[in-house]
């Protein structure tokens, strides 16, 4: 079986998809670890089609007002909130 | 005034929530998963992201627990986010094995297992994502249940894979194990996914012990690769079922040498999506970013938050997501899982459960795994199969290796098939 060539750019790449800053020793762990999983993974080549039949069924319900959690509850596990509204970091 | 001392490292939060003052759940005291949430008691699922994280409501398992009478004596060490099988990827350290010192209590629900076999609770609600429940009920002399997809509400999960994760008991025995699975089974508005099979349930009365005539498969697969001392106490616990009037025969499910793969691919898919919430803004760590951009501010918090196995899983997940992969991994595994579930059914079919180890291993030492991720995902090779196809299954202790370690037995049933999988487990505790 091949392996997967993972580069150490590849996981910097990821990393920064999946917005996760990663230290340096962090990527050169990852860029070997990764290769052992994915040449792992690769064995689902041999998996054949499969027509899959889900017994499954949409759910609905009407779509009444409901009490929710209260402004003040929601906010309270933010760092940091302004006149009842969440505060992130700067837009730029 | 709490009676918990918890020498094994179980808890993360000892706090005591009262329920009904009747109930058939009086008088049992229950610990609950810290991924489970419980209003005004933290909910960290083992993460550093969530260290501070007080939930404004309770899930609906926990609402019902309480409303049966049960006390909820403190929350549960956990793998951070529910990622590990030894509970020692948490942010707040690892839990050690009652049953066996030295070792892991198998995870991710390592705490609530290892509380109930230390008997600090009587029971303990775990989550079963790919083994979550029964490995650490494995590892821990205990007995833990993974409910089909769909039984038990996830109102209240904090998500780490929203198609394979279910809300399960762990228990000292299969009873209390059942009991309390009634209690929380059944539908819920709040939950689209739940079904109307749970709702009116006796598992309790199922649990007679009366395995007369009871046909049982073993899948050659998930016997061949397990540790010699394992087999050997498996084929000891069939044997002492035969002498119980079950009669067994094996059977091939070719698809199951696939079932790791698929697991993880789709677990990581999710997980990456799933945790894309964390950013640090409604909730989670307060970090003050050192720069203006709000990805790299994102990236920042989440850089702090998340431990290895979680950044592993979620860059990962990223990577099986993204364009010109998804079809190679994402897809191929959705194929798997559809297969897994054909083989299952048509091997139930011939049977009325089916029988393995629950673990291939006995319980690791503390700190033998951490270093290599492969090693430990392999562990999940008897129990992801059964998330991929959405069954039921049962972990109850099948004895103890020579070296005096649990080995588990599990018991696969049919869709709903709760019943039977509880009246097997209930021959052996």
């Amino acid at each position: 079986m091949s392996e997967p060539r993972v580069e150490p750019d590849d996981v910097r790449h990821v990393a920064q998809l999946a917005r996760v800053s990663l230290a340096g020793e962090d990527v050169e762990a990852f860029t070997e670890q990764f290769a052992d999983i994915l040449d792992h993974f690769e064995t689902l080549d041999e998996v054949p089609d499969v027509d899959a039949d889900a017994d499954l069924v949409n759910v609905l319900r009407t779509d009444e007002v409901h009490e929710g959690l209260s402004q003040e509850e929601a906010l309270r596990n933010a760092a940091e909130t302004e006149d009842g509204y969440f505060v992130g970091p700067n837009v730029s | 005034m709490s009676g918990i001392e918890d020498p094994h490292d179980a808890f993360l939060h000892v706090e005591t929530v009262e329920g009904a003052d009747k109930g058939p759940l009086a008088d049992t005291s229950v610990a609950v998963k810290d991924n489970i949430s419980t209003a005004d008691v933290p909910t960290t699922c083992g993460s550093a992201m969530l260290e501070d994280y007080v939930p404004p409501y309770t899930a609906t398992a926990v609402e019902r627990l309480l409303e049966a009478g049960a006390t909820v004596v403190g929350k549960t060490n956990m793998d951070e986010f529910g990622m590990g099988t030894t509970t020692e990827t948490s942010a707040f350290g690892a839990t050690e094995n009652p049953a066996a010192p030295g070792h892991v209590p198998g995870g991710s629900s390592g705490g609530s297992a290892a509380a109930v076999a230390a008997g600090e609770a009587d029971v303990a609600l775990g989550t079963d994502t790919g083994g979550s429940v029964r490995c650490p009920a494995a590892f821990c002399g205990v007995v833990g249940i993974k409910p089909t997809y769909g039984l038990v509400s996830r109102y209240g999960l904090i998500a780490y894979a929203n198609s394979l994760e279910t809300i399960g008991p762990i228990a000292r025995n299969v009873k209390d194990a059942a009991r309390t699975l009634d209690v929380v089974a059944g539908p819920d508005e709040r939950d689209a996914t739940t079904h109307e099979a749970g709702a009116e349930t006796n598992y309790a009365a199922a649990a007679d012990g009366d395995v007369e005539g009871m046909e049982i498969g073993v899948p050659t697969e998930l016997v061949e690769g397990a540790d010699d001392a394992v087999v050997e106490t498996f084929w000891d616990t069939i044997a002492k079922l035969e002498s119980q009037g079950a009669s067994y025969h094996e059977v091939s499910l070719p698809s199951v040498e696939h079932a790791v793969q698929a697991y993880y691919v789709i677990a990581m898919s999710e997980a990456s999506s799933n945790l894309a919430r964390f950013d640090g803004v409604r909730y989670g760590k307060d970090v003050d970013p050192e720069t203006g951009n709000w990805n790299e501010a994102f990236a920042e918090v989440r850089g702090e938050g998340f431990g290895e196995e979680v950044k592993r899983r979620v860059l990962l997940g990223t990577y099986a997501l993204s364009a010109g992969y998804h079809e190679k991994y994402y897809d191929k595994a959705q194929d798997a899982r559809a297969w897994v579930k054909q083989d299952f059914d048509e091997s139930l079919a011939e049977a009325d459960v089916l029988a393995s180890p629950t673990m291939p291993v006995p319980p690791m030492e503390l700190g033998e795994s951490l270093d290599d991720p492969l090693q430990m995902y392999l562990a999940d090779a008897n129990t992801t199969p059964v998330n991929l196809a959405n069954l039921p299954a049962i972990s109850v202790p099948a004895g103890e290796t020579d070296d005096g370690l649990p080995v588990g037995l599990q018991f696969v049933g049919g869709k709903f098939e709760e019943e039977t999988i509880i009246r097997a487990g209930s021959a052996l505790a």
